[in-house]
């Protein structure tokens, strides 16, 4: 059985139910013929993928949708074998470049090089061109977008190329000004609530208003999270009611334990306590940022308004360190020092601050 | 002898070829719809060029005599530094000769050390090609000067390693009877002394709005695009001075507008193509003009104020002024409160953090006068330290809740 976010995923530009000026700026473009290379960007869960397999969908018709998954073997530089995974149909491909690090320049250049230099082959494709969609593209390397660059240009007539990102801050400036930018917003709660409502009806779910708005709430505006949590409550309860308590993630139940022993005590033996814990979250692959991020926001209503501001500044501060450093462990354990001390000299009404 | 007169058939069956083949290229005509403005609009001739009247001048008079220096370009980007060169090349070389007289490498090209040594000195070490002989050959050298050089430009010349510039430095010597270079940058500074020291340079200054404003004018006539008012002022300030970066917004923006129309601009295009097919590409382009214009009437969407801000990823007032407005002090205990929710809407919305920055800098050390300079000093060194968060790829929701509560901070401790 599918889930949810899978199941009910607009297919089409005209199915998709928020955001329509965008829309159908898509399929303007689709119909026109002349589709320039685009760049969308969003936060997760705003529907940035659904989007693009839409407007695939409108490109070439339901062909796209036939899609396989090949594995590729490219050589480095070094003579190094990288194993790496294409998903591709007839019309498009689509390549997670940053599975392979920093070898990223490698399989853009030679698969990009690949693909633009043969034609179209289906003669009954709708376009002359084909689609490269490419996820994560704000986590390339510079190289790889560099290199990318190049491509764009040289082989345009056979190649359009789709990037997701998440924000445009890490796009050097050349491909942006390539491309046809589109941000695509998170749904807003109303939104959200729209779509839990039809999802419930064609489920059959009882209906329940208070509940999709809670879990509208909780969501932080991410349209996928909300249809898990949505999904989730249903599969727990046969009969949710408006109480219905929404269960969190189980890694965010653990923060949130982590946030509450912190605030009760503040003792190095304590630290010790939490350093098992994130150790646990960091082991089940829960990046450290995320970590740092959720322990942060689920601090903030546990602690004096006066203190909030010197809080998020660590966090910031720390949060930077984690990018930067090699070992993330260390920058949370030092955060959650550093916390516990902001905390005690409030409470004790000091306002000394050791470090300057 | 016999061989000679074999490379005089030849050339003759060259002409001959190059005359058949230029009615196939009407054939590619069909892509320069697609074809960026950027390209399509680049100056043909130094007369073309806008607002660098000093270098331009120094220039022209390089037409008429026959020397050159070896030149470097500096200046911001999209000052039209690159057209510059190539309509000199143009208009020393005409379209015959600058295939084998100039070379053009850009940061895109591979540009190691090893393609300096080979490349570049391979290509400074040629002989120079020959404008083709005989009466046809007069005449090209009439219409063409044809100095006996050829021209390196290397684009992007800071992004050139030290190692790979120092290679250049005998290079540009040991060749200069018959090759002449020309940097182009942006950072003179990053370009090692003994090569800055052997080129005259030419400071390419930012373009004034009215120039560049002019430019975007007939830009936007020529491809028939209506503009509302106050769009060409919008583009001048998203793209602060780069002509470019204004064109490319012009061009997106007028296809958003205008995907529809593009159908009726196709039918007209057999027509013109049959009678073009002898004249040289300049005139086929401006023919192509008229042919855009022709379709003017038939667009009828204009260009928004809005889209072009919503291509540059600008930020509206509004949202901005609401981030400005949350993070006055004014009463205590609601501020954390206040500022997170218009941050996190500000983040769901998916806009970018760069930006965000940008735009709240300009809102609050560059125009708010309320402010004292004790404070934008402080305020100044926390946009300083965010900035390189960014850049290091730091979480974009924490930094600049951190950026606009220490800001409040700031604010409130007058």
């Amino acid at each position: 059985m599918a889930l949810l976010v899978d199941k009910h995923r607009p297919r089409t530009l005209e199915s998709l139910t928020y955001h329509p000026d965008l829309s159908a700026r898509l399929s303007s473009l689709a119909a026109s013929g002349d589709f320039p290379h685009l760049l969308i960007y969003g936060p997760s869960g705003a529907g940035k993928k659904t989007r693009i397999t839409a407007t695939l969908r409108a490109l070439y018709g339901p062909g796209a949708e036939k899609i396989r998954i090949d594995s590729r073997v490219f050589l480095t530089t070094s003579n190094r074998k990288l194993e790496f995974n294409i998903v591709s149909s007839n019309y498009h491909l689509e390549i997670t470049p940053s599975d392979v690090g920093n070898y990223d320049r490698v399989v853009i250049q030679d698969l990009l090089k690949e693909v633009a230099q043969t034609q179209q082959v289906d003669l009954a494709a709708k376009q002359r061109f084909k689609v490269v969609v490419i996820n994560e593209a704000d986590s390339l390397t510079r190289d790889a977008q560099a290199a990318l660059r190049r491509t764009m240009e040289k082989y345009s007539p056979n190649l359009r190329l789709m990037l997701l990102a998440n924000s445009t801050g890490n796009i050097i400036a050349p491909i942006r000004s390539r491309c046809l930018l589109m941000r695509v917003a998170a749904p807003t709660e109303a939104e959200i609530m729209d779509v839990l409502a039809k999802v419930g009806k064609k489920e059959n779910y009882k209906s329940c208003e208070d509940l999709e708005r809670r879990i509208a709430h909780d969501s932080e505006r991410n349209l996928r999270r909300a249809l898990l949590m949505f999904e989730a409550v249903h599969a727990q309860n046969d009969n949710p009611s408006d109480k219905t308590s929404i269960p969190p993630p189980d890694w965010e139940a653990l923060i949130g334990v982590i946030a509450t022993d912190i605030i009760s005590e503040r003792s190095p033996a304590r630290i010790l306590q939490v350093r098992a814990k994130l150790y646990d979250l960091l082991t089940h692959c829960i990046p450290a940022t995320t970590i740092l991020k959720t322990l942060t926001f689920k601090l903030m209503p546990k602690i004096d308004d006066g203190l909030k501001s010197e809080v998020i500044k660590w966090a910031a501060f720390y949060d930077h360190r984690i990018r930067m450093g090699s070992k993330a462990i260390f920058h949370l354990e030092a955060f959650v020092a550093k916390f516990m001390r902001l905390y005690e000299g409030n409470l004790l009404g000091m306002d000394i601050d050791f470090d300057d | 002898m016999n061989n000679f007169f074999d490379i005089r058939a030849r050339q003759a069956a060259a002409a001959k070829g190059t005359a058949a083949s230029s009615s196939k290229q009407t054939g590619t005509t069909e892509n320069q719809r697609l074809q960026p403005w950027v390209e399509k609009y680049r100056p043909r001739s130094l007369d073309d060029v806008t607002a660098q009247d000093h270098t331009v001048t120094v220039l022209r008079r390089t037409l008429q005599s026959a020397n050159l220096p070896h030149m470097l370009f500096y200046g911001p980007p999209g000052t039209g530094k690159t057209s510059t060169v190539l309509a000199l090349a143009k208009q020393l070389y005409g379209p015959e000769l600058i295939k084998t007289r100039v070379l053009e490498l850009n940061a895109s090209d591979e540009r190691g050390i090893s393609i300096v040594r080979e490349k570049v000195k391979d290509f400074a070490r040629m002989q120079l090609s020959n404008p083709p002989s005989g009466p046809a050959g007069e005449e090209y050298r009439k219409k063409y000067p044809c100095p006996p050089y050829k021209i390196i430009v290397l684009d992007e010349a800071d992004s050139m390693t030290q190692d790979a510039q120092s290679a250049l430095r005998r290079t540009m010597e040991t060749y200069s009877k018959i090759t002449r270079f020309c940097l182009i940058c942006n950072y003179v500074t990053r370009i090692i002394d003994p090569l800055a020291s052997r080129c005259s340079k030419f400071r390419f200054k930012s373009l004034d709005e009215r120039n560049a404003g002019r430019r975007i004018e007939d830009i936007a006539k020529l491809e028939g695009v209506a503009l509302e008012d106050g769009v060409v002022d919008t583009l001048l300030r998203c793209s602060q001075g780069d002509l470019r970066k204004a064109i490319t917004f012009l061009q997106s923006a007028a296809r958003l507008a205008g995907a529809g129309q593009v159908t009726n601009r196709e039918q007209k295009k057999p027509k013109r193509t049959k009678i073009e097919d002898a004249e040289d590409d300049d005139e086929d382009i401006d023919a192509m003009d008229v042919d855009a214009k022709a379709s003017a009437s038939a667009s009828s969407t204009a260009v928004t104020v809005r889209s072009i801000e919503d291509i540059a990823g600008v930020i509206p007032n509004a949202t901005i002024s609401d981030l400005t407005t949350a993070i006055q002090p004014t009463g205590p205990g609601t501020l954390y409160s206040r500022v997170s929710r218009t941050v996190t809407s500000l983040v769901a919305d998916g806009w970018s953090a760069s930006q965000v920055i940008t735009q709240m800098y300009d809102a609050i050390v560059l125009s708010d006068e309320a402010i004292g300079d004790w404070q934008k000093t402080k305020i100044v060194l926390c946009f300083s330290e965010v900035d390189k968060r960014l850049v290091d790829g730091s979480d974009e929701h924490l930094t600049i809740l951190d950026l606009c509560l220490q800001i409040a901070g700031i604010l409130g401790a007058r």
